[in-house]
């Protein structure tokens, strides 16, 4: 079971990190080098009096080292969530939960709404350049706002009754009432166009990544218990 | 012999929890690594993929 359990959420999570890199070669990480020249000065916006600054991102550029360390590292964080995954639905499945390739495509879209989505509420995706509070406060915010997006979610999907709809409810506003560690003051380094494309594509593209890890991991595990 | 076979079911069972238990914690831990440590090779290595997956990043 360890072995079936372990293959199942790495391949699945190499496959969406695969294509979830994919994506973000064409649809964000352009915005992310874009928003480098801001971050180092190249171009400024609101600079010299000026409301306007050039738009278009920067080409990809010959960096292979650090675009392949990106695919890399896209590839272990899916392959991590994959196994979370893998975990939580060898669990459901114990507890008579039926998990099939199907409803695999929830449990990852699911995912999407504990990991990208809820936290983005109250911390957007952030560009390169972006002035914000201290990291570890804001890491801590993250991590809790998933672990009870999560556990809403859980509550909504096999929770019994009126307790767990009311549970799953609070458990989901809580940490978005408390909000996320914040600043006093706007920096805005970065045009707010490029920030909006930036945050809705990111998101996007997490939804794609987390469908395909869902459907992929919830086939391999229905693959070895058959 | 009822006894046997129930013994039987509930070690496997056990060892079935400890499998779940030990996948979670290799997936936290990865994700750990990739995601949030702030040593600085880490934290460069990984730096676009923080970025594009929303991870707080700096």
């Amino acid at each position: 079971m360890l072995k079936h359990m372990l293959s199942g959420g790495i391949i699945a999570g190499a496959v969406a990190g695969a294509i979830a890199a994919a994506l973000q070669f064409l649809f964000v990480i352009p915005l992310i080098l874009e928003a480098e020249l801001y971050e180092s000065g190249a171009r400024v916006h609101f600079g010299a009096g000026s409301p306007q600054s050039p738009a278009g991102a920067p080409p990809l550029g010959d960096d292979w080292a650090r675009h392949l360390m990106t695919v890399g590292f896209d590839v272990v964080a899916y392959a991590a969530f994959g196994l979370i995954l893998t975990a939580l639905m060898a669990l459901a499945a114990r507890r008579g939960v039926a998990v099939t390739a199907r409803q695999g495509v929830i449990w990852g879209l699911a995912g999407f709404c504990a990991v990208q989505l809820a936290p983005a509420i109250g911390m957007p995706p952030e560009l390169p350049g972006t002035i914000n509070a201290e990291v570890v406060p804001r890491q801590i915010w993250w991590g809790l706002t998933i672990v009870s997006a999560a556990a809403a979610l859980a509550l909504f999907a096999f929770g019994r009754g009126v307790f767990a709809l009311v549970a799953g409810a609070a458990l989901l506003l809580i940490p978005q009432i408390i909000g996320a560690p914040h600043l006093d003051t706007y920096f805005g380094v970065v045009p707010p166009e490029l920030s909006a494309l930036f945050a809705v594509r990111s998101l996007a593209v997490g939804a794609v990544g987390w469908a395909v890890l869902g459907f992929l991991a919830a086939w391999l595990w229905e693959r070895g218990e058959g | 012999m009822t006894t046997a076979i129930k013994t039987t079911t509930a070690t496997r069972a056990d060892s079935n929890l400890a499998s779940i238990v030990a996948v979670f914690v290799i997936g936290a831990t990865l994700l750990f690594s990739a995601g949030l440590a702030q040593a600085t090779a880490l934290h460069d290595a990984a730096h676009d993929t923080r970025h594009a997956m929303a991870f707080p990043c700096h």
